[in-house]
């Protein structure tokens, strides 16, 4: 038994020196972001090796302020995401309901079509989506452009569709036998006892909107209607702009969503672990 | 379930809508402009002018060998070292779990731009932290930005760094749901840990692994905001330069709608091939 129990400490002894070095890793970047982004320039091109944080984080969002109207964009973004989030959930677990609950003509093909999308890249519809919503529908550098083109999403669907189906049908069909109508049954019954499943749609949903880059950076390139990733790109690769701003940036990006990261890991888990988004 | 058209199209017709106006439509737009010389105005018919440049141009080559080297090199490392992560912090030995959690799941979690930024100061070459430290060991600075081995290396490395946890939260999911008890009869049976996982655990993770493996691939064949924002529009000269990059240069830098249409298209058919061979032999090899 002795033997037994010392072969476990030296398991349990290895286990961690092998994971604590490589999360170390993992999250030194992130280290590094936020220690830079108090650091003032000279700070940064110190020959030293510099791993603790200074006291200069304002006079550096100053600098990103005056270089691109940060707040502006940084408004942009979270205004574009709760709306997104709101209008895709709604999108998503209607569609989600009408897969999980009824039977109609071309079910089979709905069904076929989400699939397939799944493995679209975003890159085959980029080119006409550009032209159609910049040059036929005239609305680069508006909201709706923001909002309304990224709002395909089929691995949404499916994960709504999958918390429909696991509920028992008696509880549908007694509020039918009633007289009760269908968008009642879904919105009144249905829609609350989905809500854990729509939290962690929510939650990457606005991950997704608020880190969006590529779409935001062709559609809205106009200063003042800039997202706050496409205001920090701006910055990145010009050599007279300070470090230091653009790292007060990208803390100001990160900072939000790691905190709410932190208290709703168990949502962002499970709906990363669905597969709700990529 | 009862037969309900009208109402299941009333349920559905939001999201068909946005489905057919930016989905639906723009494939089947993109097909046709792939076709046209969107250089004169207004556009023409050329069948062969894109698809023909397509075949015949270095740049596509140069971008399709780097995009198909960050996928073979990229994609099994982090499937591997996502699926390492995945049985050590599924592990009953683990102390601080959650601690260890969040190192490798907090990438997730953060935008391309914002951590494109902190690898590019990190791997700059006179003062960045990674050549101070290789610096202490002996090893003399690398030019990550200025050598197209090296750039590649960095994109490879920061992709690996964003997307490892990602895979990791999915293949944990998938090892949570193994029974206990089958790990259980093994030890009784003194089959070794390691014997373990390559009997036990890979073969039950496989349809995870392949499930990872494929929307890795999808995310590597349009790969862009590394190549553009960290190693500086696919530098040193193109060294880094993906389909993805390629892409957005043609339609969006010349405004050459027809030849990225094209570009497009390869892109999405790719995808769509490696993906389904993937799954083919992920399904055979039992």
């Amino acid at each position: 038994m002795k033997s037994k129990s010392r072969s476990l400490l030296m398991r349990r002894l290895a286990l961690h020196a092998a994971l604590t070095p490589l999360a170390i890793i993992w999250l030194s970047p992130l280290w590094m972001m936020f220690v830079f982004s108090t650091m003032p320039d000279y700070g940064i091109f110190n020959p030293d090796i510099v791993l603790w944080p200074s006291t200069n984080f304002v006079e550096n969002f100053n600098v990103l302020q005056t270089e691109t109207n940060f707040l502006r964009a940084m408004f942009i973004s979270i205004t574009v995401a709760v709306i997104y989030t709101v209008l895709s959930v709604m999108l998503t677990s209607m569609a989600g309901w009408a897969l999980a609950r009824y039977r109609f003509a071309g079910r089979s093909v709905v069904i076929a079509i989400i699939l397939g999308t799944i493995t679209l890249p975003f890159a085959v519809v980029v080119i006409p989506q550009f032209i159609m919503v910049a040059r036929e529908f005239k609305l680069a550098n508006t909201w709706v452009a923001l909002i309304v083109p990224p709002l395909f999403n089929s691995l949404g669907v499916l994960f709504m569709r999958q918390a429909f189906s696991m509920m028992p049908s008696e509880l549908f069909d007694a509020a039918r036998v009633e007289g009760v109508r269908e968008w009642r049954i879904f919105l009144h019954i249905a829609l609350p006892l989905a809500r854990p499943t729509m939290a962690a749609l929510s939650i990457i949903l606005f991950l997704a909107s608020w880190n969006n880059y590529l779409w935001p950076l062709l559609i809205n390139s106009k200063p003042g209607m800039m997202t706050a990733p496409v205001a920090l790109g701006t910055l990145i690769g010009i050599t007279k702009v300070s470090w230091g701003g653009i790292m007060a940036g990208a803390v100001l990006l990160t900072a939000p969503i790691l905190v709410v990261f932190i208290f709703l890991q168990r949502h962002f888990i499970s709906g990363i672990a669905a597969g709700a988004i990529k | 379930m009862r037969l309900r058209n009208g109402i299941a199209y009333a349920f559905l017709a939001p999201y068909l809508l946005i489905f057919a106006t930016f989905w639906l439509w723009p494939i089947i737009s993109s097909f046709v402009i792939s076709f046209q010389n969107t250089r004169v105005n207004p556009w023409r018919f050329a069948p062969s002018l894109n698809w023909g440049r397509l075949v015949g141009d270095p740049a596509f080559y140069n971008a399709l060998y780097n995009t198909l080297i960050i996928l073979v090199i990229q994609v099994p490392v982090m499937i591997a070292l996502a699926t390492v992560m995945a049985v050590l912090l599924n592990s009953p030995l683990l102390k601080a779990r959650s601690l260890y959690r969040f190192a490798f799941f907090a990438p997730v979690v953060v935008g391309e731009v914002a951590y494109a930024a902190v690898f590019r100061l990190m791997f700059s070459i006179d003062f960045g932290i990674v050549n101070k430290l290789l610096g202490t060991v002996g090893i003399s600075a690398i030019s990550w930005f200025d050598n197209a081995t090296a750039a590649m290396a960095l994109v490879i490395i920061a992709v690996t760094w964003r997307w490892a946890g990602y895979n990791a939260i999915i293949i944990l999911a998938g090892l949570q749901s193994v029974p206990g008890d089958v790990y259980e009869a093994a030890t009784l049976d003194r089959v070794s840990k390691v014997q373990q996982f390559f009997h036990i655990t890979l073969p039950l993770l496989r349809p995870i692994i392949l499930f990872c493996v494929v929307l890795s691939v999808i995310g590597t064949m349009q790969l862009f905001t590394e190549p553009f924002l960290i190693t500086n529009r696919g530098g040193p000269g193109g060294g880094t330069e993906t389909l993805g990059l390629l892409l957005y240069r043609q339609g969006f830098n010349s405004l050459n709608f027809g030849y990225a249409s094209a570009i497009a298209y390869t892109i999405a058919a790719l995808a769509v091939a490696i993906s389904l061979l993937n799954l083919f032999f992920g399904r055979q090899a039992k």
